[in-house]
């Protein structure tokens, strides 16, 4: 066997796992995957979406609040899917499952590459979930199928970005507990900061700045135009180009903290 | 030349000047080993004397300061990939995957180690009967006992047929009969020519199973021997007789001579080999109008080994 093909095993062996264990933890991870973001649609599109809607002008297009929603909502249930991957992580971390690893004699990454493949299908799921119950509730996309092609794949792409950071938290936490705290950030602060849920132009003046140029504001701006019509500009390339610079430096900075394992 | 002395020529661990440091704190100072292969080697120590430091740097889970070692004769600093291939850890604390049966954690290592599906069934099936954990197989180690945790997970282990093992503190936290089980898991181990790397905090478990002992100091050996040899530098066993009165303890003193006198604590320590006849000649000579408040029989532990080793002992008597 070459060494591509070993590689290529070990981290089939490592997504199967993890795909074990999540189908083990499935009633579990519903609640956090799908639940949350499902919740947050109906709070946002029934409770509080009739006072944002008006409030929307230009942005709403003329076309419903929860139409503005639901591509922010996706994205949402793709930062939802960080906590999952990090505990996961420090789970495999604290318990000695890594250090086992380190000292035989397998592909260095395959664990990871394991972890980050799991979120990514619990990601496509959940999200598909998601916009299932939009579409129940009123979402009426205008994506070409070539749309929902690139929206699967920027969903793919941003979930894949946010796993190797969410590993690389999941590595260096002290603790489940820790793990699931670190997320918080990217799973909720940093969307609603950003045009998930109304556009940054309403936002305070020092707000706007870092919401209209952070990472989430150009991927949910990119499924925004694709899934509803609205001008993309250029934040397909933006969103794109964010989650290859989040990906990468995950990457590194698990491997670093791979490497260095427990001490 | 005869399997005996072959054995005895080949080295599976050669470590010279190992050192390791967090900080100012020095861990590992100036350790060398040498542990034959097929050999049960003890590293003896209480807690903080660095074992697990050791172990983990053989083990390759982290690098030394300073010192060389070749690990089944491979290189530990430029060859841990091929020291990895050869090796077996099982850590204080069972590594294995709680969400996955035992059957699937045996599986998912065999896949790991790159085993063909029918080997990997069939040493599955070898390891759970041999390990007690048929009936388990197909559960979450969520419902296993602590003995059967640390038996998957030495079972997990031994999935790639490791000629070098780590055995890190194998029976830490176990109940007697666990830790039973454990030491003849280990001793049949040894049958089939694996070198093993052991610590422990338990003279008694050394004196069990190992061939050679390193007793640990504060990152330092600071005796090594077989476990006779350790043995005859320890002061033996002996009677602890506790009197009410000083006049009783200088009559007792009188009666025993070779015992060694302690005329605060009112106390007279009796050298005995530990047998009941000793114990019977010892009260003899006492007599009966001697008063005994307290007799207490003193087997030697870790802590008379340290105290014959380091002239301080390990930890406070209590």
């Amino acid at each position: 066997m070459s060494a591509l093909t070993i590689a290529a095993q070990d981290c089939a062996t490592m997504l199967a796992r993890e795909i074990k264990h999540s189908l083990r933890l499935a009633r579990l991870l519903m609640v956090s995957a799908i639940l949350v973001p499902v919740v947050m649609l109906l709070l946002f599109d029934y409770i509080l979406g009739g006072t944002i809607g008006r409030g929307l002008g230009a942005a709403a297009r003329g076309a419903p609040y929860v139409d503005f929603l639901v591509p922010g909502i996706i994205m949402m249930a793709v930062a939802g899917g960080c906590g999952p991957t990090a505990i996961n992580v420090t789970v495999d971390m604290t318990g000695g499952f890594i250090d086992r690893i380190r000292t035989m004699a397998v592909t260095r990454g395959a664990l990871l590459a394991g972890h980050v493949g799991g979120n990514v299908l619990r990601t496509l799921v959940a999200t598909a979930a998601v916009t299932g119950m939009a579409l129940l509730v009123g979402f009426r996309p205008k994506a070409s199928v070539a749309d929902w092609f690139a929206v699967v794949g920027i969903v793919a792409a941003f979930s894949f970005a946010l796993a190797w950071l969410s590993a690389a938290i999941g590595l260096i936490a002290k603790s489940v507990a820790g793990a699931n705290g670190s997320t918080l950030p990217l799973a909720f602060l940093l969307p609603f900061l950003s045009s998930t849920l109304v556009p940054v132009d309403s936002m305070p003046a020092g707000v706007r700045w870092f919401a209209a140029n952070q990472p989430f504001t150009a991927v949910v701006d990119s499924l925004r135009a694709l899934l509803t019509g609205a001008p993309i500009g250029n934040s397909a390339y933006l969103a794109v180009a964010w989650c290859a610079a989040i990906a990468l430096a995950g990457y590194l900075w698990s491997q670093a903290a791979f490497r260095r394992g427990t001490r | 030349m005869n399997a005996l002395t072959k054995h005895a020529t080949r080295t599976a661990v050669l470590v010279t000047g190992l050192r390791k440091a967090y900080g100012a704190k020095v861990v590992i100072d100036d350790v060398d080993l040498e542990i034959g292969e097929g050999e049960v080697f003890a590293l003896l120590g209480p807690n903080g004397a660095g074992k697990t430091t050791i172990v983990r740097i053989l083990s390759t889970l982290i690098p030394a300061d300073a010192g060389t070692a070749m690990v089944m004769s491979y290189d530990l600093r430029g060859e841990a990939g091929a020291v990895r291939g050869v090796i077996g850890v099982t850590g204080q604390f069972s590594a294995v995957d709680d969400l996955l049966t035992g059957e699937e954690n045996l599986d998912l290592m065999g896949r790991l180690l790159h085993l063909r599906a029918t080997e990997r069934r069939a040493r599955t099936t070898e390891l759970l009967e041999r390990f007690d954990l048929v009936e388990a197989a197909r559960q979450t180690p969520a419902t296993y006992s602590g003995g059967m945790k640390r038996r998957l997970d030495l079972a997990m282990t031994l999935m790639g047929r490791p000629r070098l093992i780590f055995l890190d503190e194998p029976t830490t936290g176990l109940d007697p009969r666990s830790r039973q089980t454990m030491w003849q898991i280990i001793r049949e181990l040894v049958r089939e020519d694996v070198t093993i790397l052991l610590t422990t905090q338990y003279l008694e478990e050394a004196d069990h199973l190992a061939d050679r002992i390193a007793v640990l100091d504060h990152g330092r050996i600071v005796a090594e021997g077989t476990p006779e040899e350790l043995k005859r530098r320890i002061p033996g066993a002996h009677m602890r007789l506790r009197f009410a009165d000083a006049a009783s303890l200088a009559e007792a003193a009188r009666a025993l001579p070779e015992g060694t006198r302690d005329d605060e604590e009112l106390v007279l320590r009796v050298p005995n080999e530990g047998g009941i006849r000793s114990l019977r000649d010892v009260l003899a000579r006492l007599g009966d109008d001697v008063v005994v408040e307290d007799l207490s029989i003193h087997t030697p532990d870790l802590d008379d080994v340290f105290f014959a080793v380091t002239g301080n002992a390990s930890r406070e008597k209590s």
